[in-house]
């Protein structure tokens, strides 16, 4: 997968570094920004109230 | 003679999708990992700027600091206080000072105690429902111990006898602990009109925190009540608990 990746992008190596490290700070950011806030209230910690399981 | 090193076909695909197989399982914990980090440190950074930006946005005169001269308050009113009703789900309408958490300690209270609504994005929330400060019966609120800001981190540090301050636009209340107690999340009880007891008319102006137990577990809720002491109107000055005055 990875070496897929590696293999198919354009460009000398440095390049190619660049590129998979932005990806993975994208990917990164839409994780804290959305994706895990969304899931967050599913985890089973956290809770603080009686009744009503919130 | 034949060569024979050259593996079938099938075979190759298989180590070719095992290949992927690991790389995906790698990437999944990484993101875990990634998961564990966002809940621990970075919903503290977000929740800590939010409360404080709530708090400074309600544009209520600043706490004189311990060291300054007060206006220290001898007249503490112990009789029924103006009624505040209770506000929209979400509004934040009193603040929670507790100087045994530090001086600095200053969240804001919001109505609801739904987790997306309120708890996770505004700090404390007030059970809708349950009385308003200065209320006979009980003024339940509840909040993070852990992430999220953690506004009750410091809970289980509160002696019985401790104030807790609760101001709201015009008025000021201070309530004293007076028991802690650790139940199981389904004790609804607790935040009853006479804590513990359902059902019975209340005669005491209460107040009730609840929060997660043990710290980054949902098994139980630590409880803590107190009682009102006296209240004061915002336009007397400020309760001496909070500039280090008692």
């Amino acid at each position: 997968m990875y070496g897929w990746l590696w293999r198919n992008l354009p460009g000398p190596s440095w390049v190619r570094a660049l590129v998979l490290a932005v990806a993975a700070l994208v990917v990164l950011a839409v994780c804290f920004l959305w994706v895990f806030p969304a899931i967050a209230p599913y985890m089973p910690f956290n809770n603080t109230t009686v009744g009503g399981g919130q | 003679m034949t060569v024979t090193a050259t593996p079938a076909p099938s075979r190759q695909l298989g180590w070719h999708l095992t290949g992927i197989l690991g790389e995906l399982m790698v990437t999944l914990g990484v993101l875990v990992l990634a998961f564990v980090g966002w809940q621990l440190w970075w919903t503290d950074v977000v929740g800590n700027r939010a409360q404080a930006d709530i708090v400074t946005n309600l544009h209520w005169a600043p706490v004189p600091t311990p060291a300054a001269a007060a206006p220290v308050v001898v007249d503490k009113r112990h009789d029924a206080s103006p009624a505040i009703p209770e506000p929209q789900h979400e509004v934040t309408f009193a603040t929670l000072l507790v100087p045994r958490w530090g001086a600095d300690y200053d969240r804001p209270v919001s109505q609801g105690v739904d987790r997306a609504g309120v708890l996770d994005r505004l700090g404390i929330g007030h059970y809708p429902g349950t009385a308003m400060p200065g209320d006979v019966g009980n003024f339940a609120i509840s909040g993070h111990r852990t992430t999220y800001g953690k506004p009750f981190n410091r809970i289980a540090e509160l002696q019985v006898g401790d104030p807790l301050v609760v101001r709201t636009a015009d008025l000021w209340f201070v309530y004293r602990v007076t028991s802690t107690e650790i139940v199981l999340p389904s004790k609804v009880a607790v935040i009853a009109p006479v804590p513990d007891k359902p059902g019975a008319a209340p005669s005491e102006r209460m107040i009730t925190l609840t929060t997660c137990n043990p710290m980054f577990s949902a098994r139980e809720r630590f409880v803590v009540h107190g009682v009102l002491d006296y209240w004061i109107p915002a336009s007397a000055g400020f309760p001496a608990e909070i500039t280090g005055g008692a």
